[in-house]
């Protein structure tokens, strides 16, 4: 299957520290990947560049077949990159209908009218309707939580980038946050998925990249990753 | 009967001073952005009526109608050209750029207009009357009022009814996540000072049948609403009506122990909610 995003020899560097090292590969269409490393590699840097709040100093970055390096973040967003971020940023004085109706408007340049009833579906798949007409800043984290992938998942993304989004929950918060992106994922959304919760990643990607000092130092098979030698020294700190 | 009817006028007087200030309070609450030059807006804006009142020869309520658009746009291309480039997490440009605006605003009245005061001549209405009970209310005074509620429920419908409202709290809650989401704020923006700018035009419409102004009467006009919106809550369209009455009441009520004590008794009242309730009646739950 054709790659939905490819990254050729991607690199940034804010003054001389180097934070995404001339980054390369793929996500086939429908595919999973998960990216993992330690604090610092430069994960939340490569979804940066990704989405378009960084540009690269070197490199090419290409979604849906075109060159979309240089390419402003709206532009983005309605080309079908959605994204959650890693502290929920929920507009808190607006209803949880209302920020994903926010979020449908402008990210897919619909009228509300056009745009409601698939925002109430959303709710209902991220298991958030019932708290619809609540304003965002009461929510729970794990509320909060679903409530970054619901507003992600209303500008109906091709590619749905999740950056640590399973991180603060408890275990069983974990696991049903964890059931709702296996759904999402099933339904044929690509996601790439930055997250430290090893066991909730692994439960639902197909593809593991490690980085480490902005350098991919491992991609493939979650099994096969976890099990290299390079992959547990550098991330786990494990001598082997 | 007399403090009843003395109350009654400042609670008419308070529809205007909501008038003077909710455009005020509307830019803030987006944008936290404090447009030093809106008394000046409204009292240009009351010039422009003048003009096709007497250019025209037409109604003041007419002339007011085609004011609007224009002014929505005048409010628009300000907020384009000019305050969306100063606008940021300093907040000291854009005050230098709206003081300096009302400066230029001031001095181009002046010029073009003279010092002398004027007033848009408002026919019959301006004596016209209503006897209710032992007490007459006026004319102009009960649809100033009127206007103010009528402004303030249109504000609310905006706000919390339409798209265009979502994407202004959306915005004036977190512009940056808003801009991810693909708001454009610097248009958001635009449309805000744009209403601002029509809520100014039914200020000035009052203003000017009302009372007599002049170039230099925006700065006095820019402290009640000032007021107002203090007193109300900052970003609270209810309250900032409900302290523009209370700054006419405590008027009207001061004026009537001593004439002397009109204005003062305002800013006294302004001050002393502010010892009881320094953030406002109305401030909002999450900031």
């Amino acid at each position: 299957m054709s790659p939905i995003l490819s990254l050729h020899d991607v690199s940034k560097s804010f003054g001389a520290l180097t934070v995404t090292d001339g980054v390369t590969f793929d996500v086939p269409e429908g595919q999973a990947l998960g990216i993992i490393g330690p604090n610092g590699a430069g994960k939340s840097t490569l979804f940066n560049l990704i989405t378009g709040g960084l540009s690269p100093d070197a490199g090419r970055i290409e979604y849906d077949g075109r060159d979309v390096t240089r390419v402003p973040p709206m532009q983005r967003c309605l080309s079908g990159i959605g994204r959650s971020f890693q502290i929920p940023q929920p507009f808190d004085r607006l209803t949880v209908f209302e920020n994903l109706l926010v979020a449908a408007t402008h990210g897919r340049g619909l009228p509300e009218r056009a745009v409601e009833a698939d925002c109430a579906e959303v709710l209902e798949r991220t298991e958030l309707i019932h708290v619809a007409n609540r304003p965002a800043g009461g929510l729970t984290l794990l509320q909060r939580k679903r409530l970054e992938l619901a507003r992600a998942m209303a500008t109906r993304p091709k590619l749905l980038l999740l950056d640590e989004i399973a991180g603060g929950l408890t275990e069983g918060e974990c696991v049903a946050l964890v059931d709702t992106i296996r759904r999402v994922h099933a339904e044929g959304v690509t996601i790439v998925w930055i997250e430290h919760v090893l066991h909730a990643l692994n439960s639902v990607v197909e593809r593991l990249l490690v980085l480490d000092f902005g350098r991919v130092i491992g991609i493939g098979e979650p099994a096969e990753i976890m099990a290299s030698k390079e992959v547990r020294e550098i991330y786990l700190g494990i001598e082997v | 009967m007399i403090w009843v009817d003395t109350v009654l006028q400042g609670v008419l007087l308070g529809g205007l001073y909501a008038l003077f200030a909710l455009g005020l309070s509307l830019v803030f609450g987006i944008m936290r952005l404090v447009n030093l030059a809106h008394g000046d807006l409204i009292v240009f804006a009351a010039y422009l009526i003048l003009m096709l009142v007497t250019l025209l020869g037409l109604g003041p309520f007419v002339a007011a109608l085609i004011a609007l658009p224009i002014m929505f746009g005048l409010g628009w291309a300000l907020q384009r050209v000019v305050l969306n480039r100063v606008l940021g997490t300093d907040i000291l440009p854009p005050l230098l750029v709206t003081f300096g605006l009302s400066v230029v605003l001031q001095n181009a009245l002046l010029e073009g207009f003279s010092a002398d005061s004027r007033r848009i001549p408002a026919g019959w209405l301006e004596t016209a009357s209503l006897p209710v009970g032992p007490i007459s209310l006026g004319v102009m005074p009960l649809l100033t009022f009127l206007s103010a509620i009528g402004v303030t429920l249109a504000l609310q419908f905006i706000f919390y009814r339409t798209s265009l409202g979502r994407a202004f709290r959306a915005t004036s809650d977190d512009p940056v996540t808003a801009s991810l989401m693909g708001v454009k704020p610097a248009s958001v923006f635009a449309q805000a000072t744009g209403i601002a700018m029509v809520v100014v035009t039914i200020a000035a419409l009052y203003l000017g049948t009302r009372a007599n102004f002049d170039p230099t009467t925006g700065p006095a006009r820019l402290i009640y609403a000032f007021e107002a919106v203090i007193i109300g809550g900052l970003g609270s369209l209810w309250g900032t009506l409900a302290g523009g009455v209370i700054i006419g009441v405590a008027q009207t009520v001061g004026a009537q122990i001593n004439p002397e004590w009109q204005i003062l008794a305002g800013h006294v009242a302004f001050l002393a909610v502010l010892l009881v309730r320094p953030r406002g009646l109305f401030p909002r739950a999450f900031d």
